[in-house]
């Protein structure tokens, strides 16, 4: 254990442990599946079939693989893989939370604003540029987008209150 | 010769002016996608996909079939630069690529992956203008039976043929055609598994799978492994393009190898990674420097190229003539088919001429451009990946977020977006393959449906799968690729047996 410890340079939640996750998360997708089907009718009508019957089939065969890649994963001896260290995970966890926020607010501010923040964020935060360089590319992204989408292959995108003051 | 004469018809839509413009816009794009690490070209071709929103069917197709190329050949510069493959098909290329980069060799095998990924391809096009038409005119006959045992086919070769655990491959399918079912059922009309959610009323896109599963995800694991690119200098100049060009007609033999190969793993939806690989073991056990492989061979250069690119061109075989895409991308271009408002399958063909024909010359003149394009402009490509990782991760989430958003004007498909990505970078770490879950999306109701059909013409019995040679011979050869890994275990112990015997 302690090998693997100094391997991967810390501590982190173990392979075996998510692999174990992975399988009980789709085997409730398949559960709330199944409980769907069941509610609109897995058997038989006049027309033939109900809406259910083919969903849920498809979640069963999810129950069995998902009950099949647990015992295998059980009887396998565990090596004491890590599935990432802490410091790994706080990697993708910088990245995770600014999207999650970006995603979420750019129905209320607009696409282009929400990107030229969230560029900024991620240079000068993860990039430690300089302010001057971080805005700037902040900047151009979005306007260069403003011209693809919206002007030249006429795709309207999400817009915020400084797009409507600027008339768009 | 009816073909031929509609092969010409396509070149002349092809090479409009505005059409040559969309190929070269098309393959500078793809070629980018295909060097940024979390942009391959599923995605890639899933987030421009907006833009042809307004374009004609005819137009649009051929701009992403560029992009689709471009990507391709980009993946083998960040291989040969940079040991770092762009594209999982080019993982193979690394192995003797990037030794000869090491030696000052980076401007040979640049052109050996070039010219070998342009063979493979022109290999296959040519395949697909001689067999599509054929298989497209033999499909027409199909009936609900046989097309569901076409994609029941093309889902066991899935998961016996991939190198993941079969029963992951398995369950990441079961929950795309799960997803796939969310919403409107086709048939009845009804609402199910929606839970009274209105925003789950039409289901999951499945563009905004593959921009979640694909680009948000392969970011995420790009973020965790803390790439840094120290790469080789490219110089190309034409004296060295011709030097080589001398030198390849002499693996003829390994080209042609590799390119059929490469057709037969991409028409069946193992795709272009897995035949790379095949093409890599065979040529390195057949070859008289097989023991050089490895340390800087132009063989083992020549070799994966050939077969991916052979078999990334020819998995739009069976999405052209029968509507099963043969890789993710391929169901991307399907998807892409749907919304411009052509139906895909078999009927395309006598339909929708102009459109098929047009995408077959613009897969001659794309392989031509893009391999013009990438000899000339490859230091130009390489620059693009000494861009830090902190400006280009923000730039790709922004073009992930406006593609998603695009598909429906929704906004709630970009949190969808940002779910797949941790969905799939968690199955990505725990090898369940994202290829079938995505095909399960878009095929779901088009599978659905087929099923159910010809469950009704058989009042519910499966015998309807076995009712003629035709249906029964597709659902064996799916049987057969379903339970392949286990055959091919008991023939080599049978084998292993009757040489035992011999020898005694």
């Amino acid at each position: 254990m302690s090998d693997a410890l100094n391997e991967s340079g810390g501590a982190g939640p173990s392979h075996r442990g998510v692999e174990i996750g992975v399988a009980v998360f789709m085997a409730a997708l398949a559960l709330i599946g199944v409980y769907g089907s069941l509610k609109v009718g897995i058997g038989w009508a006049d027309e033939g079939p109900q809406a259910g019957f083919f969903p849920f089939y498809i979640s069963l065969l999810v129950l069995i693989s998902c009950a099949v890649n647990l015992v295998q994963t059980f009887t396998k001896s565990d090596d004491g893989a890590l599935f990432a260290s802490w410091a790994q995970l706080r990697k993708v966890m910088s990245v995770v939370v600014p999207t999650a926020i970006y995603v979420f607010v750019l129905t209320y501010i607009g696409i282009y604003l929400a990107s030229a923040l969230l560029i900024a964020t991620f240079m000068r935060w993860l990039g430690r540029y300089r302010w001057s360089v971080a805005i700037g590319v902040a900047v151009l992204v979005p306007v260069l987008t403003f011209f693809m989408f919206e002007k030249w292959f006429l795709v309207p995108l999400p817009k915020g209150p400084i797009e409507r003051y600027l008339g768009f | 010769m009816e073909e031929l004469a509609n092969l010409f018809h396509g070149f002349s839509v092809v090479l409009q002016p505005y059409n040559i413009m969309l190929m070269f816009i098309g393959i500078v794009l793809g070629v980018i996608v295909g060097v940024l690490p979390g942009l391959g070209g599923a995605n890639g071709v899933a987030i421009l996909l907006p833009l042809t929103f307004s374009m004609s069917p005819t137009s649009a197709i051929i701009m992403l079939s560029c992009i689709y190329w471009g990507a391709l050949f980009g993946g083998a510069i960040t291989s040969i630069l940079f040991n770092i493959p762009g594209e999982p098909w080019s993982v193979a290329t690394t192995f003797d690529g990037y030794p000869m980069a090491q030696q000052g060799r980076a401007g040979e095998a640049l052109t050996a992956a070039f010219t070998s990924s342009f063979v493979g391809a022109l290999f296959a096009v040519i395949m697909i203008t001689l067999v599509a038409p054929l298989v497209a005119n033999f499909a027409l006959r199909f009936g609900p039976a046989e097309i569901f045992s076409v994609y029941f086919l093309a889902f066991c070769s899935f998961i016996g043929l991939s190198k993941e655990p079969p029963f992951k491959t398995l369950a990441s399918m079961m929950i795309g055609f799960g997803l796939g079912a969310v919403g409107l059922d086709q048939v009845t009309g009804q609402l199910r598994l929606t839970f009274g959610f209105e925003s789950l009323l039409s289901g999951f896109d499945f563009l905004i799978a593959v921009i979640g599963l694909f680009g948000i995800g392969e970011i995420l694991l790009t973020m965790e492994e803390g790439l840094s690119f120290r790469g080789k200098a490219a110089k190309i100049n034409l004296k060295i393009v011709f030097q080589t060009w001398k030198e390849l007609p002499r693996y003829w033999m390994l080209s042609l190898r590799s390119c059929l190969i490469g057709c037969w793993m991409g028409i069946s939806p193992a795709g272009a990674t897995p035949a790379s690989f095949m093409s890599y073991g065979i040529a390195k056990r057949i070859s008289k420097r097989g023991k050089n492989f490895g340390k800087g061979e132009i063989e083992g250069v020549v070799a994966p190229e050939t077969a991916a690119h052979a078999a990334g061109t020819a998995a739009l075989l069976p999405m052209i003539s029968l509507g099963v895409p043969g890789s993710p991308t391929a169901a991307v271009l399907l998807g892409g088919l749907l919304i411009w408002g052509l139906q895909p399958g078999p009927l395309l063909f006598t339909e929708q001429k102009d459109f098929v024909w047009g995408l077959i010359a613009s897969m001659y003149m794309g392989n031509i451009v893009g391999l013009i394009v990438v000899l000339t402009c490859v230091p130009i490509f390489a620059a693009i990946l000494r861009i830090p990782f902190s400006v280009i991760a923000p730039i790709i989430l922004v073009l992930c977020a406006i593609g998603a958003y695009t598909v429906n004007n929704n906004a709630f498909d970009v949190v969808m977006m940002l779910v797949f990505g941790i969905a799939g970078y968690f199955m990505k770490k725990t090898n369940y393959p994202l290829a079938p879950m995505v095909l399960a999306i878009v095929l779901g109701d088009k599978a659905e449906e087929s099923f159910r059909q010809s469950l009704l013409g058989s009042q519910g019995s499966l015998s309807a799968f076995w009712a003629n040679g035709l249906v029964s011979t597709i659902m064996t050869l799916g049987l057969i690729a379903l339970f392949w890994p286990i055959l091919q275990g008991l023939w080599t112990r049978l084998r292993g047996a009757a040489g035992l015997r011999a020898a005694q």
